[in-house]
């Protein structure tokens, strides 16, 4: 079962139509890849599910209708958002970032500190001052400290350093192997690791949907739609 | 020497008073975005609710009665506040132009309200007899309302950055200066802050009010629009959104227009700070401090 439906989901920004119907399901309990090239829509898609940006369209979470509702009602349905490029609040410590996201009872401090230890050591250092590993870290663990339903995580490996990649990866598998998740990803290797299903997007429409390792064994046709070998 | 005392203590006093309106407008923009040009109306709104209370309590020694008035007006401030912000500034967020014309036009329509219900005369606000008098400070003689006000921005600021700092409302302002949407993602009502945010600077601009009623010795409408050019002023010096900044900068600008109006001519302080302002713009454009909410 769908634990999200994303019905004919259209978004206008700045009279460019970015997104142009997109449809697709995202099932409870599995992990499913957003993919296309620069530029189709893709971080537009995950902002548009959360509200950050006016959009038409039909969104179900749990059944249920969100499209429309404010940002922080949707998030505490139970999503968590790893956003691009981080988008910690520098001028906070890590400690007051994870302080920040914790919404409801404790929080689970023990679960991300055992997934991330640097984040416990640098506790007070500020998240500014981090690398940008370090901040993609505090990104997920801030979206981990809640007990969510689902997971949006927009580009989680972007602009790191490979042996970075392969740490912040590794988090991810066992992210995913908890979660559901939706992941925007440019890495197919990560994708590969990690995704069961994919969707791609092309100039804001859904262009292929279907299991992901079906997608990335067939060269030709991850060529025609992502333009990578 | 004792010139030099008197002009410093007085330029702190009148710095306290540039810090309160200062410190709500900037933590209004860094957060909203909002350029709040009634918040000069908050300050007024607190003098004359202190001036009229105190109008009516008659049979009431001058000092308890001061003290209930300005209480009262302290809290018509802040109710003030609140409501522009739930009724007025809620629904533009996001539309600068429009907030823009709604502030400036509520600064006019509450100046002209004042104007039109107790004149446009100043009013003497009748003052506890100690805040009249003097303090000797190595041979300067020191008016002792410039204690009390200096006293009372001090207070403000350490409780602003008790807020800041220790509370979580605190942590969502300071997270919000820097990134609103973010925090909206992750499940926070920001909203609630605004109107928070809103409440504390009406409410530290009617203490303003307060403050000025002592500093004057009398209320008028004017005195909230004049004021609220420097409160500008300040902020745009101390970085938005930054409370230490803006209380550096409250002071410096102070000490600068007390100092040029006595040694050069008065009326040349003025001038003097746009001209500070400027070599600040120039120098750093983002201001002494631009940290977010510190």
């Amino acid at each position: 079962m769908a634990l999200l439906e994303v019905r004919d989901l259209h978004v206008r920004l700045g009279g460019s139509h970015v997104l142009q119907g997109v449809s697709f399901d995202v099932p409870e309990g599995a992990v499913t890849a957003l993919l296309g090239r620069n530029g189709v829509g893709k971080t537009t898609t995950l902002r548009a599910l959360l509200g950050l940006v006016p959009s038409e369209g039909l969104v179900t979470f749990d059944g249920e209708e969100i499209a429309g509702e404010p940002t922080h009602r949707i998030v505490r349905r139970g999503i968590g958002y790893v956003p691009e490029d981080r988008e910690v609040f520098s001028m906070l410590t890590v400690s007051e970032n994870l302080e920040l996201a914790r919404r409801n009872g404790n929080g689970r401090f023990a679960y991300v500190y055992e997934l991330f230890p640097e984040l416990q050591e640098r506790g007070a250092q500020r998240a500014g001052t981090l690398s940008g590993g370090q901040q993609q870290m505090l990104a997920i663990a801030r979206a981990l400290l809640n007990e969510n339903r689902i997971l949006l995580v927009d580009e989680p490996t972007k602009g790191l350093a490979p042996m970075l990649v392969t740490e912040v990866a590794h988090a991810l598998e066992r992210v995913c192997e908890e979660s559901t998740v939706l992941l925007v990803e440019q890495n197919l290797a990560v994708v590969r690791r990690v995704a069961e299903h994919a969707v791609v997007l092309d100039t804001g429409r859904v262009v292929h949907a279907g299991p992901a390792r079906e997608l990335l064994d067939n060269r030709a046709r991850v060529h025609s739609l992502l333009g990578v070998a | 020497m004792s010139t030099i005392v008197l002009l410093v203590i007085t330029g702190f006093g009148l710095g306290a008073m540039y810090f309160l309106i200062a410190s709500g407008l900037s933590l209004i923009y860094g957060l909203m975005g909002v350029l709040n040009f009634a918040h000069g109306a908050f300050l007024t709104v607190g003098a004359y609710g202190t001036w009229y209370t105190e109008t009516k309590l008659g049979g009431i020694p001058v000092a308890p009665r001061f003290v209930l008035a300005a209480l009262v007006g302290l809290a018509v401030g802040t109710l003030v506040a609140a409501l522009v912000e739930l009724v007025l500034i809620r629904p533009l967020y996001g539309r600068h132009i429009e907030q823009v014309l709604v502030t400036v036009g509520l600064a006019l329509c509450v100046t002209a309200l004042a104007s039109a219900i107790w004149t446009s005369d100043a009013q003497f606000v009748s003052l506890p007899r100690w805040t009249s008098e003097t303090t000797g400070v190595v041979g300067a003689s020191i008016p002792n309302d410039r204690w009390l006000e200096i006293g009372v921005a001090a207070l403000v600021l350490l409780a602003l950055e008790a807020f800041l700092r220790r509370t979580r409302y605190g942590l969502i302002v300071r997270a919000g200066v820097e990134n609103r949407s973010m925090v909206t993602a992750l499940g926070i009502d920001v909203r609630r802050a605004f109107t928070l945010v809103f409440a504390i600077g009406g409410l530290a601009a009617a203490l303003a009010g307060v403050l000025a009623a002592l500093y004057f010795g009398t209320v008028d409408p004017q005195r909230g629009t004049s004021l609220l050019i420097f409160a500008f002023i300040v902020v745009v010096i101390g970085g938005l959104g930054s409370i230490g900044g803006t209380a550096i900068a409250a002071v410096v600008v102070a000490l600068v227009q007390q100092f040029a109006n006595y040694y050069a001519s008065s009326g040349i302080g003025d001038l003097s700070v746009v001209l500070l302002l400027a070599i600040v713009l120039l120098i750093r454009p983002s201001g002494l401090t631009p940290a977010a909410a510190t």
